[in-house]
């Protein structure tokens, strides 16, 4: 295949995905087919995906013109650097979820085997088209067929009115987003009708049209991410679906609205405008802050992973909007900084939340629970589970020396940069919003202890958690696969800076792999390294050897003696497994200090109730902000215009005619 | 990377292992005359130490693997801690690994550990113990991070030595930004070592304890690990203060004269600090646990007013 150029390998692979998706339909019940060959041939095909995409990442930009569509409307493809880098991303993670899913999906479970293939494979395809679209027309189709695809994958258990409520929400947001994204991409064309993505690059500053044109991609792309006030389907949305779903959903899906808001402002736009910046911050900052302080009072574990995406998107709308600023005052290399921090906490983000979305599902199907407040212990029936997820609660809360941390420092450094800046203002602003970036990275930690904490340690809450069972072969590869990948971002900062420098060049005009790598391959620093540097590979060498060498020391010169006994607790005698904090307990705290984000619904019972019952609802309160609001104009405005609908088909013929007319009058003048 | 590097490095790290529980057995003892007690021998630290790791573990029956490892673990964090920190060089071969942006993230690494140990057992102090922790460590992580992020826009650079050349080796200037980080940085300190007024060191009662209550279960030597780490945790953040605020005297370049001078006034500055330390905590009373919160917040809001100061007013000239 040597001699095929990047593009068309990828297309290949891409087309793989279909033909696994078309041949799982044609055999829908055969169970052994799909889930022991065609899953694991669909994780090959991510594995070949992301080793192609690597080498369109040194590549120069290619195009492919396919024959589809309409006449005269081709589809237009195009790889280039940040397609590379989303593909790799798309590829790398989905070997691990596929690998994850052949083991997952059982016979029992939902839509019938075959079904759920075919979708799911073409979901994966559909990504890929997303990332390679190179015309509106195309990107628009693929864009739909992977809402398409997903919301017939969320709503695989589409018996539970709950799922199918939560699919019908997910299905609304996005098409709302679409409207934003067509109607930009609108206006980039121009009146020039023509609607490739390079008659938009040759789209000149006109006026208020960038602007508009932003503020609609960042709309639509902003309904598909999930940032503030459009995040409404996500915590519905991902816990419905199943984990291979919600890990793909999280993981990648939300990237593609990152790689769309990257795309549009960076290569079609041809300008930027600071206050663009700060927008994109304001924005990503409320979101971040929501997302984390959400995820922390919740109580079924899917939801808090999904409250905790939002935060994650957040960040890295942050981070893009650093970018933008930096790029509009022309700082190339500080924007290169910002944009490496970005991309790097997407593909962090994508190995992190999937480990931790897939270790859900594996404690799902082992104990049929989701709710926190029922689970516990599993660390002595699950170890698998429990130590590859422990790797993804680290990597999520920001810990060194795994990769949540790296993305976290970068984008950390590139704030102290802002002192830089010349806009006087921007100096006083800039301070407050990395004290929230470091209060969200810290909440995010309390969130992950939360997590794991309640999860996988302490004692059972329920009495049936004795018979879970641990990840079965092909889930424990999956885990692994995405543990190693959080596990090598973390530790080889500087190959990945290495990999993000052309997308860094191609959207901002500078790299950092020059800076970063004159110090070797151990130590990141990627301005000086008098100004910052940081080795994850000396930090997790020499914790490990202390740890070893403390060990083997204490065991040396004393002992290694261990006697099991009862808990001590203080003395107190009786010990239940419902003694212990549950989530509700444990998020406490937040629910008290951050008690104005809540709205919150309490049911105590009085003392002298015969049967108790203690109930307390968290709801969004942007639920009553701004949607209950906007659903009562709709039907404010629609009840004003209902008189038009008279139900007599002569009213109707009458108004088709008086349109005819009135079309007539204006075309001809 | 040359010789005499590695020499502070080693010197450093070997100093504060071996002095750290001093350094509490110091401010216990500070703590008793102040309030009119007598005072346990200056070594009790080592002492306990000793009997504890002499004394079998009592692990509880359903004490998992992580609850056994993560004694060793955080003892690793804290010395690996103690060793980034500048205090008898600022050449340090540790010192590029990390700056202070990771330092924070080490200390948050081990409180994850230590919070996770705390539940595995699965009691009700336990989990307590943990959430209250974390609580902690949720606000006062962001305002350590933003007293490091005021003196890193005086010194441009996060790494910790150059922060501390910067401010030791340049002409002397006041930085009123540099006032209110101290100030949020003590607060922080008190919330982080468990000291008064946010927890009790010396307390097992189960209304107000935070760290103890995560550490109930330990016993033998994985107790005594978890009390040296905390007396290292201590030291660590003794010698970060003196290497912000107090800076003078840590020399640039590690021979033997200035490692020897060095050392002197180290010492002399940590017997002065453990005083103030014991000081702080006799004048003032445990706060109810809901006012912990505040208390952090203040801390918070008074490191981000430093890098505001420092944006608006000194950066101009």
């Amino acid at each position: 295949m040597t001699d095929l150029l990047p593009i068309d390998q990828i297309m290949i692979a891409a087309t793989c995905w279909l033909v696994i998706g078309v041949v799982g339909i044609a055999f829908p019940r055969n169970f052994f087919l799909i889930s022991r060959v065609l899953f694991p041939l669909g994780a090959l095909c991510g594995l070949a995906l992301a080793l192609f995409a690597l080498g369109g990442m040194v590549a120069e930009p290619q195009v492919a013109v396919l024959p589809f569509g309409l006449p005269d409307l081709p589809f237009h493809l195009r790889l280039d650097a940040l397609s590379s880098f989303f593909l790799f991303l798309l590829g790398a993670t989905a070997a691990g979820i596929s690998i994850y899913a052949a083991g997952y999906f059982r016979k029992s479970a939902g839509a019938a085997p075959g079904l759920q293939c075919l979708l799911y494979h073409v979901f994966l395809a559909s990504m890929s088209g997303v990332f390679l679209a190179d015309d509106a027309y195309a990107f628009m189709v693929a864009w739909e067929t992977m809402a398409l695809t997903s919301f017939f994958l969320v709503t695989s258990d589409h018996k539970i009115p709950e799922i199918r409520r939560a699919g019908y929400l997910y299905l609304l947001v996005a098409h709302i987003g679409a409207v934003g994204i067509l109607l930009s991409f609108g206006v980039m064309a121009g009146s020039a009708g023509d609607y490739t993505f390079d008659a938009m690059r040759a789209f000149a500053d006109r006026g208020i049209w960038p602007t508009v044109a932003f503020l609609l991609a960042f709309f639509g792309f902003g309904a598909k991410a999930g940032v503030l006030p459009l995040h409404i389907w996500l915590p519905e949305a991902h816990p419905a679906a199943p984990s291979p779903v919600s890990a793909m959903m999280s993981g990648v899906m939300l990237k593609t609205a990152i790689y769309g808001m990257l795309r549009v402002s960076f290569d079609l736009l041809q300008v930027q405008f600071w206050w663009w910046g700060i927008l994109l911050m304001a924005l990503g900052l409320a979101t971040a802050i929501f997302g984390v302080v959400f995820s922390a009072v919740q109580t079924d574990m899917k939801r808090l992973l999904a409250y905790s995406s939002i935060e994650n998107i957040g960040l890295i709308v942050v981070g893009i909007g650093l970018t933008v600023t930096f790029k509009s005052f022309e700082m190339p290399l500080l924007a290169a900084l910002s944009l490496t921090a970005t991309l790097y906490h997407c593909i962090n983000h994508a190995f992190f939340k999937s480990l931790l979305f897939l270790a859900t599902g594996s404690v799902l199907h082992a104990t049929r629970e989701r709710n926190l407040g029922k689970l516990g212990g599993l660390i002595h029936r699950m170890p698998w589970v429990t130590w590859l997820a422990l790797v993804g609660v680290i990597a999520s809360a920001g810990l060194p020396p795994l990769n949540g941390f790296v993305s976290e420092w970068l984008l950390l450094q590139s704030f102290l940069f802002t002192a830089g800046l010349p806009q006087g203002y921007l100096h006083m602003l800039l301070p407050v919003a990395a004290a929230s970036v470091a209060l969200i990275a810290a909440l995010a930690g309390f969130t992950m202890v939360k997590f794991f904490g309640v999860v996988f340690l302490g004692q059972p809450r329920e009495e049936k958690l004795g018979q879970a069972h641990d990840a079965g072969r092909l889930e424990r590869i999956g885990l692994l696969w995405l543990a190693s990948g959080c596990f090598l971002l973390g530790i080889l900062p500087n190959a990945v800076i290495a990999l993000l420098d052309p997308v860094t060049r191609l959207l901002v005009g500078s790299g950092l792999s020059a800076a970063a790598s004159g110090h070797g391959w151990w130590m990141l620093a990627p301005i000086s390294e008098a100004r910052a540097s940081y080795s994850p590979a000396i930090f997790l060498v020499s914790l490990v050897c202390f740890t070893l060498l403390v060990y083997f020391v204490v065991r040396g010169f004393y002992h290694d003696r261990i006697k099991r006994g009862a808990a001590w607790d203080c003395g107190f005698p009786l010990q239940t497994g419902r003694m212990q904090d549950t989530a509700e307990g444990f998020g406490q705290p937040i629910r008290q200090i951050f008690s104005p984000f809540f709205r919150m619904i309490s049911e105590r019972p009085s003392p002298f109730d015969a049967q108790p019952r203690y109930r307390r609802v968290f709801e969004d309160p942007i639920w009553y902000g701004v949607y209950l609001p906007v659903a009562r104009l709709v039907e404010f405005g629609t009840r004003l215009i209902a008189f038009l609908q008279e139900g007599r088909i002569a009213f109707y013929l009458l108004y088709s005619f008086i349109t005819l007319i009135t079309l007539l009058v204006l075309t001809r003048g | 990377m040359n010789l005499y590097a590695l020499i502070a490095q080693l010197l450093e790290l070997a100093l504060a292992l071996l002095v750290a529980p001093l350094l509490t057995g110091w401010v216990n003892q500070c703590r008793a005359w102040l309030q009119n007690r007598s005072a346990p021998p200056l070594l009790q630290s080592y002492y306990t130490l000793h009997k504890l790791f002499h004394k079998d573990v009592l692990a509880a029956h359903n004490a998992s693997s992580l609850f056994l490892a993560a004694p060793y673990i955080i003892f690793a964090c804290m010395a690996l801690a103690s060793a980034i920190v500048p205090t008898l060089s600022t050449e340090l071969v540790f010192s590029p690994a990390a700056d202070a942006i990771a330092l924070v993230g080490l200390f948050a690494l081990a409180r994850v550990f230590i919070a996770l140990a705390g539940m595995d057992v699965g009691t009700s102090f336990g989990s307590l113990g943990a959430r209250r922790e974390m609580l902690v460590g949720f606000l006062a992580e962001p305002a350590l991070l933003m007293v490091f992020f005021t003196a890193s826009l005086i010194s441009q650079s996060t790494s910790l030595s150059t922060i501390v050349e910067a401010l030791a080796h340049t002409d002397f200037v006041l930085y009123p930004s540099l006032a209110f980080a101290g100030v949020a940085f003590t607060m922080v300190s008190l919330a982080e070592n468990a000291r008064i007024p946010v927890d009790n060191p010396t307390t097992h009662l189960e209304l107000t304890m935070i760290h103890e209550a995560m550490i109930l279960e330990y016993s033998g030597r994985h107790l005594a690990l978890i009390e040296w780490a905390a007396s290292l945790k201590l030291f660590a953040y003794s010698c970060l203060g003196i290497a912000l605020f107090f800076p003078v005297g840590i020399p640039a370049l590690a021979d033997p004269a200035s490692l020897g001078l060095a050392l002197l006034i180290l010492v002399s500055k940590l017997v002065l600090g453990g005083f103030l330390l014991a000081l702080i905590e006799t004048a003032s009373a445990k706060m109810r646990i809901f006012r912990a919160p505040e208390f952090l917040g203040t801390a918070f809001l008074l490191a981000v007013l430093a890098m505001l100061v420092h944006m608006l007013l000194e950066t101009g000239s």
